[in-house]
């Protein structure tokens, strides 16, 4: 920064110095204050405590029968709760690995010991659609699991992305099983 | 802004008043009186004054809906069908502003199709162009939350989809998403603010839209000859000369605009929007709005996830960069014969892109669409920059006189401050 005039030759270069750093200083607080004075503002935008409290929801399954299914409503997003068939057990069980775009293993899916539940968010991991093959009359894709209509991403028996643009299986919610007939999530 | 003109001689002593504490009439005077345009304009560059009257509409409009509206996900939908039933001259106020959405982007697609036929982004206008993409960027962050507040299903899903694009990107993705609804789905909280942003950002518009003229009146108008203005003969005062061609433009279009909103009103929108939003079923097939069918086909037709997003704006974001992709130093296609053509061939594979994006992504459409938006970016990143070295352009006029008198000696008619 060139300063013409008002300088004392000897005090010019060093008084330059000074002012630059000065500059850098109040730049700096001043962007450290507008900083900090935006983080609340930006905050306010985040789940406010009411929706963090959201209570868990707890489901009776009794009436589920074997190849049935029901939508519950977690944290305003629907949950598929499905009762498996053996076979649709034994298909999910079955399908190795590396056939798996997002790979894990049906065990970890299924309820703990009671791989007739499988409990998922019924959320497509693309975009966020509901996918279908809840209801007998909708579509349950190529897999036998869900299909989302939305840009066609088709899971299988244990909600796990096969084919289409979703990128990962679909959430398992944390599930605790209060009696044989009764689950809580959340 | 400064110019050398000496104020207007007002005789009205309030205006002179006026005048010497802040030159509002000499300024005026400058930019809507003896502002001097190309001789040559036609009509393609109506649309710019078109979109300034659609956004004043939108405001207008926008404010009296605001005030029969209420943001919450148990009343929206209520509460705008209030407004379609109730409330006095109600369904006429939406219906404007429903279509007056449609129309704005026509207008503005036009005039961003017009600046790429003619070169118009060049130099010394490229920061012009830029400040139109911004505002087209506004426009669409701003017609989507609109679309989110009467809360029928295709605004519950939209919004869920498009929100749920930020997802895509790595590690920090899914937070954003949760931030921007303030909860876990789309629902009360996001519906509110979209509310304000959706009050907030014409007002911004307004804001770029005035930079965008600043920088519009600083080196002038382009024209469809695409050369620079060499003197007095080659310009037109903007007063009555563009004053009545904008009005003309202006009733022309108020036609087309209430064609819709009288006799079509629900043409552009989909029905599937009057029922009200459920957060359990998504419809069979969500479509956007159709001006944003062509971005949502460029999405789909990427397999992959961060990929699809990353691509539909990019295809934005390469607008913005047009001037330095572009070599060709001749500005408009009219000496352009192979861009001429290629214009032509991007602008239909813009409205395959469209079509695509409103049928399923399945099949023969997604073929289609992969290699539409292919070819949407090779005509940017590849046929830009290199026919710009290689074309063989026609020889340029010596003046726009020359060319559009024929002879540039002469009577010249409605030289600069001659007004019939
Ligand atoms: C750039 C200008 C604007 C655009 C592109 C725009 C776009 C839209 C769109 C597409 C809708 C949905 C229409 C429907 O399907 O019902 C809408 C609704 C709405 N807009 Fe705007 N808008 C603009 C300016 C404004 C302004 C300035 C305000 C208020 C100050 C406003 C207030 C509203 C309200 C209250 C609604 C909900 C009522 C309804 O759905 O009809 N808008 N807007
Ligand atoms: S949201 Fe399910 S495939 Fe896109």
């Amino acid at each position: 920064m060139a300063q013409h005039g008002g300088h004392q030759p000897n005090h010019g270069a060093e008084g330059e110095t000074r002012r630059d750093f000065l500059y850098l200083a109040a730049g700096g607080m001043g962007a450290v204050g507008v900083a900090a004075a935006a983080w609340p503002f930006l905050r306010s935008w985040s789940p406010a405590a009411d929706t963090l409290a959201l209570a868990s929801t707890e489901v009776d399954i009794a009436s589920i029968r074997e190849g049935q299914a029901v939508t519950v409503t977690w944290r305003g997003k629907p949950v598929f709760v499905r009762h498996r068939t053996a076979d649709e057990i034994k298909q999910a069980a079955d399908t190795p690995l590396n056939q798996l775009p997002d790979p894990q293993p049906d065990a970890r899916r299924s309820a703990a010991g009671k791989p007739q539940w499988l409990i998922v968010v019924g959320v497509c991991t693309h975009l966020g659609c509901v996918p279908q093959g809840q209801r007998p009359s909708e579509t349950r894709g190529e897999f036998g699991g869900w299909f989302c209509p939305c840009h066609g991403s088709h899971y299988d028996t244990s909600g796990r992305i096969r084919r289409g643009p979703a990128p990962k299986n679909l959430e398992v919610p944390p599930v605790t099983f209060l009696t044989d007939t009764s689950i809580r999530i959340g | 802004m400064a110019h050398g003109t000496p104020p207007t001689q007002l005789t009205n002593p309030l205006m002179r008043w006026v005048e010497h504490r802040m030159p509002v009439f000499a300024f005026m005077d400058q930019h809507l009186n003896k502002y001097p345009t190309p001789r040559n304009l036609n009509y393609f560059w109506n649309f710019g004054s078109l979109a300034g009257i659609i956004l004043v509409i939108m405001i207008v409009t926008g404010i009296f809906l605001a005030m029969n509206y209420t943001a919450h996900t148990d009343y929206a939908f209520n509460s705008v069908e209030r407004i379609m039933r109730e409330v006095n001259y109600g369904w006429l106020i939406r219906y404007i502003h429903m279509n007056g959405a449609s129309m704005f982007f026509i207008v503005v697609y036009i005039h961003i199709f017009r600046g790429l036929y003619y070169g118009s982004y060049k130099s010394p206008r490229e920061l012009l162009w830029i400040l139109g993409v911004v505002i087209f960027v506004l426009m669409m962050a701003t017609a989507f939350m609109g679309y989110v507040l009467p809360w029928g299903q295709m605004s519950f899903w939209g919004a869920t989809v498009i929100t749920n694009l930020f997802s895509a990107i790595p590690v920090i993705g899914p937070e954003i998403v949760v931030w921007m609804w303030g909860g876990f789905s789309v629902d009360n909280p996001t519906l509110n603010r979209f509310f304000a942003l959706h009050f907030l950002l014409p007002f911004v518009i307004v804001g770029v839209v005035i930079l965008h003229l600043v920088a519009l009146h600083t080196h002038g108008s382009n024209n469809p000859l695409g050369i620079d203005k060499k003197g007095p003969q080659d310009a037109i005062p903007f007063h009555p000369y563009y004053t009545v061609k904008d009005m003309f433009g202006f009733a022309v279009f108020f036609v087309f605009f209430a064609a819709f909103v009288f006799f079509a009103p629900n043409y552009l929108g989909h029905p599937d929007n009057y029922i009200p939003a459920n957060p359990l079923v998504t419809p069979a097939h969500i479509v956007p709005e159709w001006y944003f069918l062509p971005f949502y086909a460029i999405l789909r037709a990427v397999p992959d996830k961060l990929g699809g997003v990353a691509l539909m704006f990019g295809a934005i974001a390469v607008l913005a960069v047009a001037p330095w992709l572009d070599t060709s130093k001749v500005r408009s296609a009219a000496f352009r014969p192979v861009y001429k053509i290629l214009f032509w061939v991007f602008a239909v594979c813009c409205v395959v892109l469209g079509w695509v994006g409103a049928m399923p992504a399945e099949g023969i459409y997604l073929t289609i669409a992969r290699i539409a938006s292919a070819y949407y970016f090779i005509h940017f990143l590849v046929i830009l920059p290199i026919l710009g070295k290689v074309e063989r352009t026609l020889p340029l006029p010596t003046s726009i006189s020359a060319a559009v008198l024929k002879q540039g000696s002469g009577m010249v008619a409605g030289a600069p401050a001659e007004k019939p």
